[in-house]
């Protein structure tokens, strides 16, 4: 157990610290989401005003095209220096790998968002500190599940061809039900009086997603990954 | 099994030829009409793509667990047989909805988790046709993913309300229903196994030629 | 495999594309029924029935058929391919 938990620390901190040297996953990512919400602003605002619920589905959209972005970045990285098969061929648990490359991108992701929730709340005039905890721990469950499901399948792209159409392609279907919870979570959570209980509900939902396929991703993750 | 394929797809032919006979005989549906007929091809399609879905999902999960290749093989075959076969039940049912419901979709949980399976489907296809050496096994990663994403889809869509007919019609079907369909459902199911059963034999056949070129 | 990926796009486009121009303006979907009534005679109906139902068993049949002639097609392919292998090896080990 004590080596899963370092070898997955040491992991993540690696990628962080290549991160925080360059820099480049997390501005391009972020300007990216940010040029999204403005993009698909201008579908949704008439008069000035958005539609209904829009602001939820925007802030979702962004972080789904971001993210998927970033997971795309994070493992181009890997590639081009090959290091994703020197760790594997580390003598070390596979699944504990993945975690440590979960949590930094976890992480990576989790930066952006902070950014962008702010943003979207200003250009939408959304509530976003009527329920401050509620929507963190929305928001933080639904970027478990896209990331994790998002993690795998980039992982296992890595050595594939058309990789970057892949990704996508693979990913949105899978993580649908995150999207879908989380858009309905976070409109609820927008609303003028706010649906607590059924902002719950939907967190109840991502919460079992989260640990339905994150046990997926570890289980799946050594058999996909070698030869 | 090839020796089966052409009695399978002759006996297929025939109970496809005589069912409109039945489906002509049973009565019509006091709300629905003559509309209501889809439903005899519209529900088999259905019946015959879920077990398609299953064998893919296991064949899968037995390919990445197991390192048997025959299984990949499974999962392919299936997989695409049950795109052809969703392909079918999602044209035939807004057909259906179009008269029925007034609107050619409806965002409810039934038909929410069926389009995203089917583009799960065309998902492991596009993979195994474009991700060069050693998709199988991210296939087959991909495929157990979608098999557990079903529920979930499910779930999430059931929150809004549903209009879809609930599973509880089958069993009170009137006997000249209940005839027609479960012949349209023995058909259909006939004609997806024997289809599987030819794609099985490509999907060999093309492993043989890939182990001739080695050996060459 | 090609194939069957072609005609699923152009059928999900077709079906796209009839969707935008059609049903728009509906009535409210009736809530979900419990069990089909079977009954003596039809009633008539404003949107005429049986194109729909016409169309929907043709694209049945039209798939199915679509669908299995790809499969002999490719089979066809590969079994040729197979016979230029076995005629070619055959050549080689008369000739060595």
């Amino acid at each position: 157990m004590k080596a899963f938990a370092t070898i997955a620390w040491l992991v993540m901190r690696k990628d962080l610290t290549i991160e925080v040297r360059s820099r480049e996953i997390v501005y391009t990512t972020l300007f990216f989401a940010v040029s999204c919400v403005l993009v698909f602003a201008f579908s949704f605002v008439r008069d000035g005003r958005a539609l209904d619920d829009a602001a939820a589905g925007i802030l979702w959209i962004a972080i789904a095209f971001a993210g998927t972005l970033a997971l795309g970045r994070a493992f181009e990285r890997e590639r081009q220096s090959e290091t994703l098969q020197a760790l594997l061929l580390a003598p070390t648990d596979r699944p504990a790998i993945f975690t440590g490359k979960l949590l930094g991108l976890l992480i990576l992701l989790g930066g952006v968002e902070i950014v962008l929730v702010p943003i979207v709340g200003l250009l939408f005039q959304a509530p976003i500190f009527a329920r401050p905890m509620l929507l963190a721990f929305l928001l933080a469950a639904g970027t478990v599940g896209f990331v994790a499901v998002g993690t795998l399948f980039a992982a296992m792209l890595v050595r594939s061809k058309s990789r970057d159409v892949l990704l996508p392609v693979l990913l949105y279907p899978v993580t649908i039900p995150v999207i879908i919870a989380g858009v309905r979570g976070t409109a609820a959570l927008f609303q003028a009086e706010v649906d607590e209980p059924m902002a719950r509900l939907w967190i109840t939902m991502l919460v079992a997603f989260d640990a339905v396929f994150v046990t997926l991703a570890l289980w799946t993750f050594e058999p996909v990954m070698t030869e | 099994m090839t020796k089966l394929f052409v009695p399978a797809i002759a006996l297929a032919a025939i109970m496809f030829a005589v069912a409109p006979w039945l489906i002509n005989g049973a009565p019509y549906e006091s709300t629905m009409g003559l509309v209501q007929k889809i439903f005899y091809f519209h529900l088999p399609s259905w019946f015959v793509m879920f077990t398609a879905v299953l064998t893919a999902g296991v064949a899968g999960a037995v390919h990445l667990f197991g390192r048997n290749a025959r299984a990949d093989r499974v999962a392919l075959a299936a997989v695409e047989v049950a795109a052809v076969f969703g392909l079918i039940g999602l044209i035939t049912g807004p057909l259906w909805a179009r008269k029925a419901w007034g609107v050619w979709w409806q965002w409810d949980a039934k038909l929410t988790a069926a389009l995203v399976l089917e583009l799960i489907l065309i998902a492991y296809m596009l993979l195994r046709r474009y991700g060069g050496p050693g998709s199988e096994r991210l296939a087959s990663g991909l495929a157990i993913f979608g098999m557990a994403n079903v529920p979930f889809v499910y779930w999430a869509a059931n929150l809004w309300r549903t209009v879809h007919p609930k599973p509880t019609v089958v069993p009170t079907l009137g006997p000249g229903m209940r005839g027609a369909l479960w012949w349209c459902v023995a058909a259909f199911m006939l004609l997806g196994a024997a289809a599987f059963g030819a794609r099985m034999r490509l999907e060999r056949l093309r492993t043989e030629v890939d182990e001739l070129y080695l050996e060459d | 495999m090609k194939r069957v990926l072609a005609a699923i796009i152009l059928a999900a486009a077709l079906g796209a594309g009839e969707t935008t121009l059609n049903g728009r303006a509906a009535a409210q979907p009736p809530p979900a029924q419990d069990e089909f009534v079977p009954v003596s005679d039809a009633e008539v109906e404003q949107l005429p029935a049986a194109p729909l139902v016409m169309t929907g068993y043709a694209v049945a049949w039209v798939v199915i058929f679509l669908y299995l002639w790809s499969i002999w097609r490719r089979l066809g392919r590969v079994e040729r391919e197979i016979d230029e292998l076995a005629r070619r090896t055959r050549a080689q080990t008369r000739a060595t």
